[in-house]
Parts: C-alpha cells; sequence; structure tokens
C-alpha cells in the first residue's frame, strides 16, 4: 500500500540551518542512507525536495485564464519541504518509517522530531482527482 | 524541469465540495481528466495523485523505545493537501499556465472555484548543469 | 521471415551493433517509404523485435537486411490496413494500391552514408522544441527505446512516448524533406544540432551520480553521436570543438563527487581520477580544430576545459590563459553566466577584490540567481571577509535547486563559521 510522507516547514526560519559543519554531514548522511535502505527494502518510491518556499507562487487564474502569481500566502502557512513516496505492507511500517525520518539528526546529533505527515496515496487517481 | 502543483483545502471545503450537485461535481472531474490527457499529449505529464481524506491522516513525531509516537487529530480549520500534479516544463510560465488551468477548473453551477494552486519547483539530486 | 542458419551469439557488443544500425536502417526505410514519420515507428518497432529475439535466436546473419526487411513488411501492413480502413468508409473510387517495395537483402544501393547526418539536422530542426528534439534524436539516431530514454530523463513512459510523437509531427508540419540539407542550410541548422547534443550531454553528466547510477548513461550517448557527426563532418570546427568539450568535461567525471555523494569542486578534486586518455584525445580533437581558424562557442569552452585539464595541480592552472579566453568567449557568446565565469577568472589573476568589482556589474542581470551569491561568497572568502561570505552562501544555498549544490553550500558556511568561532 502507497503512502505519502510529508515534511512541513514554516516560511518564517525555515532556511539554511546555521548549524556545525560535522552536524550538518551527520544530518545528510543520515537521509542518503535512508533512502538508501528504503530502496533495499523494495519500499522506495520516490523522494523529492521542494526548493525553499519563499519561491513558492500561488497561482489563481485571471479573467480570460491567464495565471495570477502574486497570491500572497498566509503568515502561518506551513509549506511542504519535501515528501517521500513509499510501497509498504501495513500502515504500521508507514508509521515507523515516518518515525526514522523525524529523528533525524541535527544540532549536536539530537533528534529534530519534526512532523511528518502519513496519509495513504490512492493506487489510481480517486474520482475526485479524475 | 520539473514542478509540483499542490491543490489544498480545508475539512469545511471538501465537505462543501461533497454537497455539491451531482451535475456539478461530474463536471468539474470531467475538466480536470481533459487537463491531464492535455498534459499527457503535450508530453508534459508526470504525475498526478490524489490524496486520502485526513481522517486516515497521521503525524508523526519521533519516535520512544522504537515506537513512532504519532497524532491524528487535525484541526478543523487547518489546511491539507487534497493531491498534486508533478509535471516537467520548459519555463515556470509555463508551470504557472497549467496551474492557473486547474484553479479556473469549474465549481458549482459552472462558477470557476478559481482555488489557489501553489506552484513548487522541485528541487533535483544532481549537481547544477 | 526466413530463419538463416547463420547466426552468431548475442554478446555484449551486439546491443552497441544494433543501435548503431538504427539510423541507417531508418534512412533507408524512410527513403524508400518516403515517409519518415512511419518510417521511424516502423523501425522503433523493428528494433524492439530485434532486442527480444537476438538475445534468443542469435543475431542474424545480416542484420541490417533483417531490420529492414521487419520494418518495411510493418509499413506495408500498416498502409494496407490504412487504405482497407478508407475503402470500407468511402464510396469514393478505390485509390490506386500500394505495392510494397522488394527488400533486396543483397543490395547496398539504398544506403546512404550520410542517412546519419540527415537524421540529425532533421530531429534537431528549430521547428521542435528542445525537448521534443533530444527525445525524437535519441531514439531515431541512437537508436534508444521510448523507455529508455524515458528512464533516463525520469518521466512516464507515456510522456516520452508523447514528446516524439509531437516532435515528427512538427517535422511532418514544417515540410522538412528527407534530404541533406543544401550547405548553406546545414551552416544556419548547424547550432541547433550542435546544442541539442550538448544538452543530452549536460543531463548525462548531471545524472552521473549517486543513485542515477541504474540509468542510461547519456553522457556517453551525446559523446558517440557527435563522434558520428565529426566523421560525417570532420573539417567543421564547431563539431569537434563540442567532441572535445564533451571529452574533457567527462574525463573529471570519478572526480566530481566524494564517497558520501558530496559535491567536490575542480580546485580540490583528486586528479589522479581523472581519465588521462579522454584528456588526451580532447586536446587534440582541440588542436585540430582550433588550427582551422575561425574559433567559436564550443571551440572556445573546450579550450577553457583544456588547460584546467591541463594542470598537474589545482595550483598549477593557467589563469592568464583562462581569463584571456573568457574574454573572447565574451566577445563570441556574451551573457551573465560567461560574465560570471570571467569574473572569477580575473579573481584569480587580479585578486578577489577585483573580481567582487566585476560581479557588481552583474547585479542586474543575475539578481536572484543562486551562482552570483554563490560566486560572492566564495570571493568574500578569498579576500578573508568570512561574515559576508557565510552570508551569501547561505542565501545560494537557500536559493540553488541542486541538493548537492545546497549541502555544498551550507557546508561551506558551516566550516566559515566554525572558523571564526
Amino acid at each position: 500500500m502507497k503512502y505519502i510522507l510529508m515534511m512541513n516547514t514554516m516560511r518564517a526560519g525555515h532556511g539554511v540551518p546555521g548549524w556545525k559543519q560535522k552536524d550538518l554531514q551527520a544530518h545528510i548522511a543520515f537521509m542518503m542512507n535512508l533512502n538508501k535502505d528504503l530502496q533495499r527494502a523494495g519500499e522506495f518510491v520516490s523522494a523529492e525536495g521542494l526548493s525553499f518556499p519563499d519561491q513558492a507562487k500561488q497561482v489563481r487564474a485571471g479573467k480570460d485564464g491567464t495565471p495570477i502569481t502574486d497570491g500572497i500566502f498566509p503568515e502561518s502557512k506551513e509549506f511542504l519541504a519535501g515528501f517521500w513516496i513509499i510501497d509498504v505492507d501495513s500502515p504500521e511500517r508507514a508509521y515507523a518509517i515516518a518515525a526514522k525520518i523525524s529523528s533525524a539528526p541535527g544540532p549536536q546529533g539530537a533528534p529534530l522530531n519534526m512532523p511528518i505527515e502519513v496519509r495513504p496515496v490512492m493506487s489510481a487517481p480517486p474520482p475526485d482527482m479524475l | 524541469m520539473k514542478y509540483i502543483l499542490l491543490m489544498s483545502g480545508t475539512k469545511a471545503g471538501t465537505e462543501h465540495y461533497h454537497a455539491w450537485s451531482q451535475k456539478d461535481i461530474q463536471a468539474h472531474m470531467n475538466i480536470l481528466h481533459k487537463i491531464n490527457k492535455d498534459l499527457s499529449e503535450s508530453g508534459e505529464f508526470v504525475a498526478t495523485q490524489g490524496l486520502s481524506q485526513p481522517a486516515e491522516a497521521k503525524v508523526v513525531r519521533g519516535e520512544k523505545n522504537g515506537v513512532p509516537i504519532t497524532d491524528g487529530i487535525f484541526p478543523e480549520s487547518k489546511e491539507f493537501l487534497l493531491g498534486y500534479w508533478i509535471v516537467d516544463v520548459a519555463s515556470p510560465d509555463r508551470a504557472y499556465a497549467i496551474a492557473a488551468r486547474i484553479a479556473s477548473a469549474a465549481g458549482p453551477g459552472g462558477v470557476p472555484t478559481n482555488m489557489p494552486i501553489e506552484v513548487r519547483r522541485f528541487a533535483s539530486n544532481e549537481p547544477p548543469k | 521471415m526466413t530463419m538463416t542458419a547463420m547466426t552468431s551469439k548475442w554478446d555484449a557488443n551486439s546491443e552497441h551493433l544494433l543501435r548503431e544500425l538504427a539510423p541507417q536502417v531508418l534512412g533507408t526505410v524512410a527513403r524508400r517509404f518516403r515517409d519518415f514519420v512511419s518510417a521511424e515507428d516502423a523501425v522503433q518497432e523493428a528494433m524492439i523485435a530485434a532486442f527480444t529475439q537476438w538475445p534468443q535466436e542469435g543475431v542474424p546473419e545480416n542484420p541490417r537486411g533483417w531490420l529492414i526487411q521487419v520494418a518495411s513488411r510493418r509499413l506495408t501492413d500498416q498502409v494496407r490496413s490504412d487504405i482497407a480502413r478508407r475503402e470500407r468508409e468511402t464510396t469514393v473510387a478505390r485509390e490506386a494500391e500500394v505495392i510494397a517495395p522488394m527488400v533486396d537483402l543483397k543490395s547496398d544501393s539504398d544506403m546512404d552514408p550520410h542517412d546519419t547526418l540527415i537524421l540529425l539536422f532533421m530531429c534537431c530542426h528549430a521547428a521542435l522544441t528542445s525537448s521534443s528534439a533530444i527525445a525524437l534524436t535519441l531514439r531515431a539516431v541512437g537508436g534508444l527505446t521510448t523507455a529508455e530514454i524515458a528512464n533516463a530523463y525520469l518521466v512516464p513512459e507515456s510522456t516520452m512516448a508523447q514528446r516524439i510523437s509531437r516532435a515528427k509531427q512538427s517535422i511532418k508540419t514544417s515540410g522538412v524533406g528527407f534530404r541533406m540539407p543544401s550547405p548553406q542550410e546545414r551552416a544556419e541548422r548547424l547550432p541547433a544540432v550542435l546544442r541539442v547534443l550538448y544538452l543530452i550531454f549536460n543531463e548525462g553528466y548531471a545524472s552521473s551520480i549517486g543513485m542515477q547510477m541504474q540509468r542510461l548513461d547519456l553522457a556517453r550517448e551525446a559523446i558517440r553521436l557527435t563522434r558520428a557527426m565529426k566523421a560525417l563532418l570532420p573539417d567543421d570546427g564547431e563539431v569537434t570543438g563540442l567532441l572535445a568539450l564533451m571529452l574533457l568535461t567527462d574525463a573529471r567525471r570519478a572526480a566530481r563527487t566524494g564517497p558520501e555523494e558530496e559535491l567536490i569542486p575542480l580546485d580540490k578534486q583528486d586528479r589522479n581520477l581523472w581519465d588521462q586518455e579522454e584528456i588526451c584525445e580532447g586536446i587534440e580533437l582541440l588542436t585540430a580544430a582550433l588550427a582551422k581558424g575561425a574559433v567559436g562557442l564550443y571551440q572556445l569552452q573546450a579550450a577553457i576545459a583544456a588547460v584546467h585539464d591541463e594542470a598537474a595541480r589545482a595550483e598549477d592552472t593557467d589563469w592568464p590563459q583562462i581569463l584571456a579566453l573568457y574574454e573572447l568567449l565574451m566577445r563570441v557568446s556574451p551573457g551573465a553566466i560567461v560574465s560570471l565565469n570571467h569574473a572569477i577568472a580575473a579573481a584569480m589573476v587580479h585578486g578577489p577584490a577585483r573580481g567582487l568589482d566585476l560581479l557588481k556589474t552583474l547585479d542586474s542581470q543575475l539578481s536572484g540567481h543562486y551562482r552570483l551569491d554563490a560566486v560572492r561568497g566564495h570571493l568574500y572568502e578569498m579576500v578573508g571577509d568570512h561574515e559576508s561570505a557565510i552570508r551569501h552562501y547561505r542565501i545560494a544555498a537557500g536559493r540553488t535547486t541542486s541538493i548537492p549544490e545546497q549541502n555544498y553550500l551550507i557546508t561551506q558556511a558551516a566550516r566559515l563559521e566554525e572558523r571564526s568561532t
């Protein structure tokens, strides 16, 4: 069963962490190894990072269908920073993987415990999206 | 260049949608279906996905003794992701144009819903070209 | 179809052989049936049939003839069925029947060694978008399957199939015939072909790291196609220049990333890992190209790559030579990124303060572009202004869309920050 695991970020305070080199490297290596483990286990479908929220655009359609791109996002909006799509045998396995991602190391190697949202993904687009 | 186009909504919003007439829901679906078809034909389509309702969603924050710490409660007003399109296009303007088309998909009575579509560029796993 | 008794075993070279045949077969069939669009589909089907059958049944004695026969048969069947359908659908008088041309497996009279070149000019025609030109070139000239190309570009197969289909429609609409362009047309259209090949190379070179290992090596494909082009246009300096540029760049591939897949900049690479054979060949080609007189965009870029590749250690790099080359490049092909690279070279020759001055002139053209901040960060570091360097590295990290680049920039900032505490 497919799940999407989403990592969100607030706009303020996002941005490039000012961590020590050692901690940065540990974090990067952790994520890389996580993806490798998922691939080896045959659970990996895809993983994508998104460009930072300051480059996000909110698009509405103008009168003749042309895009209006100067929409302002609410201050409190959480932005998607990246996501994984995994294919696993049970919801418990999906939560376990999310927990692992969530516990990625940050400053001084302490687990970040970032909130990771876990949602089942439809195997075919549901009628709503078709 | 790859972009993700995100459609979000609130619980109230989706309940409202489910209360549209059958005709309006069908018309809305047909428009989205046509958009997907056109994207396939133009060679820009990568993926589209709908997500299940947040009743099925969990938020995981870390683990304790190897057990995930989960929380399933979404505040009523919180926006959540309904679904997305991933497209591979020649320019940012093309991504915005596709988003505008999705945003203007008709709603009840044929009036465009004009819900905003968030457009985000993918980061790449490759060094810059 | 007759199965000849003389087949040879499918081995490691067979796939390469099959791919080489693709454009030759396409040329022959397209010319014979005078329908490039349908011929390309038919040849693709024949290729897939070959990939499926030859590993099991062996490579036919005349592989080229086999492919032509299978493709021709498919085309004939298609034409017959189209006519039959039209006859069923219309009450108007019948159209003349198409007689399928006899395929003479022994005759080479249809083969034109320039078919690959004709195809390249066709597939890279200005009427096509870059992405469709790339897709069609890789299939029609490269002999790759749609699935392989889709995988290389990380899009679904159906999407790639559509790009190819649209590419062919553009060709049909533009009325480009299957013939060698005149020398004047060739001169006009060559830049587009070189650009497509360069784009393919760049995509391949960028993706040749880490988890992307499973994908097709597009860089090798681009080099192979450019070689084929050079064989047919041996006197063109830019074609040779492009091949040299690809080889001189590809030579550094193994040194570009570290064990953790982290990016390693040019001045920190382990030059023992550079491919000396490719460098040698690149320099030879470049020397020959430059001797022809006029110096173009690719030759200049190749020359810059050559100067880097010739230095045994980073500190041996002949920066004044590179600076001079960038000054030339700025005249031949002006642009903000070229100016940016010129500023780096100027910094290496005249000092970082000079580089920073030059960057000021680029603010309007490159504002918001991550590379401007990345280069600023680097120059501020050289000058000793760590605070500014850290700030610009972080701004750049927030703007780049490349994760390895982002990691690199964040790490640089962290390194500097630790130094000053």
